[in-house]
Parts: structure tokens; sequence; C-alpha cells
């Protein structure tokens, strides 16, 4: 199967892109991290960006909530083009969840404070009804216990999954992984990759940036290989790890998966 | 089949718990402690006790004249007597009952910030900021609601010490954080006006922005333009603070990871929302004992009015004791005036401490 088939293959019940991006290219100063970036995102899909450290792939997906600014072509992300526009990137990041390799939950605020901040700020919920989603949300990613603890006390898995209802409770329509297991205890991997992989069950669209091939293996629908700030390989996982094409694909993987 | 026999729990030796064992571990622990603590001993008895003798034990408490200081001791009954110049300055005596009803009201609203546990705390916190200056303002400038006019000329005292020192710190938080934000804006007209500020009022003494005030402002201002000494002396010491707050706070600003303000951009908080709600809490619970040693400083830079012709306590002290009715009384009013120095820096020392204890969360970066 080749690349248009594999991204065909789920982009048919969808007509529109959740996310399309068409040229992109980034610098930073005089280098160049991000060259010529197409890659369009059907809902409900779930792609796994992996490659080697400093291969742009963090920065890609930063883009696409606008913490980092493009410097050529088109980011589209429900409908609206990131542009300077102050109000089209509010709009996208409202509508677009990203989960931290720090986690970066806010240490001065309670874990359900921490869920209804935005929720209460940005949309504007009675602060009642934050308070309720935020609950459910906690009690998805199954630490319901520990609402009205300060992050400082909870384990680094633990934060992590506050981390992911946090971004949640605003209902967004994406979810950006940011290497989310990275900074975890290998205990710790596993409790944050369960509710992943739940939240990938239920219809979540999704960007992982992530080493973690099973997780890749068992939840992508698209693996998406980035070398040097070029995407160099994508296929669907089978293919993407049992026929690799790319000299550069067949390296690293087998770097990784070495052991 | 045999039971597990338990070793019983003995008491510890008596010579390491009570206060036996308190002495030993900390007075006369090792050789080098034992000579530590004879020797505070000889400090204490050389210093302290005298200091003490002449104080309270010796001191001369009641009477109404220099005759009735005939002991060795201090002369309080000077202090006792001209306690109303040292606490209301000039004012007239029909108008105490104003100043005094600030006093209280002051009083009223500190006290439960430093109680633990005290209902509506924050709305008090709250109004002690905003509405209390308005009140005190009406109650000490007078001129509105059938209140006679004071004159600010005839504040001194505690008073002026208390007034200039509220205004410096009520005002100087907030532009100073203004000021630190405007620094590490994007924009370069607003960061360049905020550098330029902050550097030009760190880099002058507060006795020359005092005497710019009062001497150099009215010689700009166009003809009849004449606002009061006192108001020109409060702004001065607003700027010149607010410069050092603004340092002290971008300091905090700066040790907040990078992490965070992604975080609040990426839940869609725009700039002052993620400021107010995220950064700055954070920011400035770091710096708090940077906030606090600059309020201090303020607190303690007031008295430097006094070339302006404005009457602190400390000037006020330092008016009375050359009154010829009294003689040598020098000691007694200078500390009378550093221990109201003191109690109000030691309080502010302590509140900052409770708050620090207060807002820990177990978050260690």
């Amino acid at each position: 199967m080749t690349m248009t088939q594999a991204s065909q293959a789920t982009t048919t019940e969808d007509e529109e892109p959740v996310i399309s991006i068409k040229g992109m290219h980034k610098w930073y100063g005089e280098f160049h991290v991000l060259k010529d970036i197409n890659l369009d995102v059907a809902r409900s899909e779930k792609i796994v960006i992996c490659g080697p450290s400093g291969s742009g792939k963090s920065t890609l997906i930063r883009c696409i909530n606008r913490l980092e600014e493009h410097q050529r072509g088109q980011i589209i992300v429900d409908g609206v083009e990131l542009t300077g526009d102050l109000k089209h990137i509010e709009h996208v990041r409202r509508e677009v969840g990203m989960v931290f390799q720090h986690f970066n939950l806010f240490p001065h605020l309670t874990v359900l404070e921490n869920l209804t901040l935005a929720p209460i700020w940005v949309r504007k919920e009675l602060r009642k009804d934050a308070e309720e989603a935020a609950m459910l949300y906690l009690e998805r990613v199954r630490i319901p216990e520990q609402a009205d603890k300060y992050p400082g006390q909870l384990s680094g898995g633990q934060q992590q999954r506050v981390a992911i209802a946090r971004s949640l409770c605003m209902n967004p329509r994406v979810m950006l992984f940011d290497e989310p297991t990275s900074a975890l205890d290998p205990e710790m991997i596993k409790e944050v990759l369960d509710v992943m992989i739940e939240l990938a069950g239920e219809g979540m669209t999704m960007i992982v940036v992530t080493h973690e091939m099973g997780f890749a293996k068992t939840v992508a629908d698209r693996v998406i290989f980035m070398d040097e700030g070029e995407i160099i390989e994508e296929n669907e996982p089978v293919e993407f790890f049992n026929n690799p094409q790319n000299d550069r694909t067949k390296l690293f993987l087998s770097q990784i998966l070495a052991h | 089949m045999t039971d597990v026999v338990h070793k019983p729990d003995l008491a510890p030796p008596v010579t390491t718990v009570g206060v036996i064992g308190w002495v030993r571990k900390n007075l006369f622990a090792t050789p080098f402690d034992t000579v530590l603590t004879l020797f505070g001993a000889y400090l204490v008895i050389t210093f302290v006790l005298p200091a003490l003798n002449w104080a309270i034990i010796d001191a001369s408490w009641s009477g109404k004249d220099q005759s009735a200081c005939t002991g060795e001791g201090a002369c309080w009954v000077f202090i006792i007597e001209r306690i109303n110049f040292f606490v209301y300055g000039f004012i007239d005596e029909k108008f105490y009952w104003r100043v005094n009803l600030v006093f209280i009201m002051f009083a009223a609203l500190i006290v439960p910030q430093f109680l633990a546990k005290f209902p509506k705390k924050a709305w008090l916190g709250w109004f002690l900021v905003t509405g209390y200056p308005v009140i005190s303002y009406i109650l000490l400038v007078g001129g509105s609601f059938g209140l006679a006019d004071i004159d600010t000329g005839k504040w001194g005292g505690i008073m002026l010490t208390l007034v200039l020192s509220f205004v410096g710190i009520v005002a100087a938080l907030p532009v100073g954080v203004l000021l630190a934000l405007g620094r590490r804006s994007k924009m370069p007209v607003i960061r360049g006006i905020c550098v330029c500020f902050i550097e030009l009022w760190r880099g002058v003494p507060l006795i020359s922005v005092l005497f710019m005030a009062s001497v150099m402002l009215p010689l700009f201002l166009p003809e009849g333009v004449n606002f009061n000494k006192l108001l020109r002396a409060m702004i001065g010491i607003v700027m010149f603070q607010s410069a050092y707050m603004a340092e002290v706070v971008r300091g905090g600003l700066q040790a907040i990871p990078k992490g965070q303000y992604e975080a609040a951009e990426a839940l869609g908080l725009n700039y002052w929302k993620s400021m107010v709600l995220i950064i700055l809490p954070q920011a400035l619970k770091m710096v708090i004992p940077g906030i606090v040693n600059t309020f201090i400083a303020l607190f303690k830079d007031t008295t430097l009015v006094l070339i302006i012709g404005l009457l602190d306590v400390l000037a006020a002290v330092q008016a009375a004791i050359v009154d010829p009715a009294w003689k040598s009384v020098a000691t007694e009013g200078y500390v009378f005036a550093a221990a109201v120095f003191w109690v109000f820096c030691f309080s502010m020392s302590r509140y900052s401490q409770a708050l620090e204890r207060k807002l820990y969360t177990g978050h260690k970066r």
C-alpha cells in the first residue's frame, strides 16, 4: 500500500481534512528547520511522527497551534488558516489540545483548578459546569481522587494524565502530543499510553511525536518519519516497520529497534 | 511453635533528652561550642543587662517635664509628653480623631491578614488597597463631606511616615509589575520606554529625586499650576521604588520556565489572561523576599522627605530633642524612632515569611 492509499483509506468518510499543511517552510534565523512540509490529517486519524532528535518533528507539531511561526506555505486547521491574525490563532488554539513532554501543569493551582482554568476563562463556562466536566475527565484518566492536590504532589505519570485531562476539558478536535512519555520513568509510561490508546479508541484526531514504537504499531493509522526537517517517508504502520523504503528510515529503525 | 520475642522499648538515655540533653547538645557539644556559649553569656551580661536597666528599671515614666527625670535611666517622660507631636505632627488637636480613625481602620484591615483563617480575608485585603485609601484621603485631607481642610504641610510624625510608605507600597508594586512586563515585551517601543524609565530612576539617588520634585519641578510648571509638596514627594517615591520593584519582579518572571507560557498559550489564554492567571502568581510568589525587601527599604527611605521640609517620625524626633526645655533626651528620642521603624519593618518581614509558607504547594524547581 502506498502512502496516498493509506491516507485515502481514512479520508474517504470525511472529505475535509482537519489539518492541512501545504508547502510549509520554517527557519530559526538562518537555520532551515522545516523544509516543504505537506501533510493532510483526516478526522479521527492517528498519526505518529518519529525521527532522530533535531529532525524537526516537535517543531512541526508546534507550528500547528502556532507555538512556532512558519515563514512560508500554508497551515489550515479546522478551516482556518494560521497567519499573524490573533483571532485565527486563538480560534485554532481553542480547537487544538497539546500535551507536552514536561507536562507543564500550573504548579500554583490544584489539579482541579488546572483543568477548569481554560474552560472558565477562555470558553466562559460557569465554574460549576467546568468542575463537573473536569471531574468526568479525571475519572477517564483514572485519578479523580487527586483533584484537590497540587501537581507537585503527584508522580510524573499522574501529572501527564492530568495534563491530558486538562487538554480534553477544552473539547479539542485535535490533540497534539509532544513526546508525552519521554520524561517519565519506565513504570509510568504504560499508564499514560493506556490513556492515549483509550482516547484513540474514542475517535480523537491525534498527532503524536514519540519513540514508543509499540504505541505506533497498535494505534497509528499512519507513521511519518522525519529527518533533517523533511518528511522522508510515510506509510501505514505494518508496511512502515516491515518494509521501510528509504535508507535513512531503515537506519533509524534498526537503531531504535535494536534492543 | 515459639512466639517471637520482641525486645522491649527502652526510654532514651537521660543525657540526650530534656533540659540537660538540650543544653548539652546545643550549648556545650564541643570545646569550641563551650567557648562560644561563655562568650555569648559575657556579651549578655555586659551589654544587654545594662541596656535593659537603662530602658526599663532605672527609667522615669511619669511626670510633666525635665524635673521628673532624675534617675540614671531613660527619660521616657519626654516621649510621653511629646507623643502627640511624634504621631500627628503639627495637625490641630481637634482633627486627631480623623487620623485615629484612619489608624484604627488600618489595624482592623491588616490584622486579619496575619491570621491564618479569617472569613472574607481576601476581600478585606482588596478593600485595604482600594476603598481604604479613598476613605483615608477624605478623612486626612478633608474638604468634602463637611470635613474641614487639613493642610498637608502640617502632617508629620508616624502618620506621615505611614501615609508615605502605604502609598509607596500600594502604588509601587502594580507600577513595578507593569514595568517588568513592559521590559520583557516583544514590542520594541514599549520595551524601550520601560527600560529607559527603569534605568533613569534607578540611576539617581532618592534624595536628588526629592530635591528635584520639590525645587525644580515648580520651575517647569506653568505659572499658577502648583500642586502640593507632599504629593510631589509621593510621586517621586513611587516612581523611584517602582523602578526597583520592576527589576525584582523581572527576576521572578525570568525564573518561570518557558513551558508555563507555552501551556497557557496552547490552552488559548491571551497575553493578559496568561500573565494574570498563570505567570504573575508564580513569579510574584517566587520573589516575595525581594518584594518585601524593597517594601522595607521604601519604608525606611520615606524618612528622606525631611530634606524637603516634611517631618516624618525621625525628623519630628530630631526637632523635639533640640527643645531647650529638655536636656539630653537625644538617646531616648532616637531609640523611640528606631523602635517605631523596627516594629513596622519586622511585622512586614514576619508577614512575608507566613505568606511564603502559606503559598507553598510542594513544588520545587
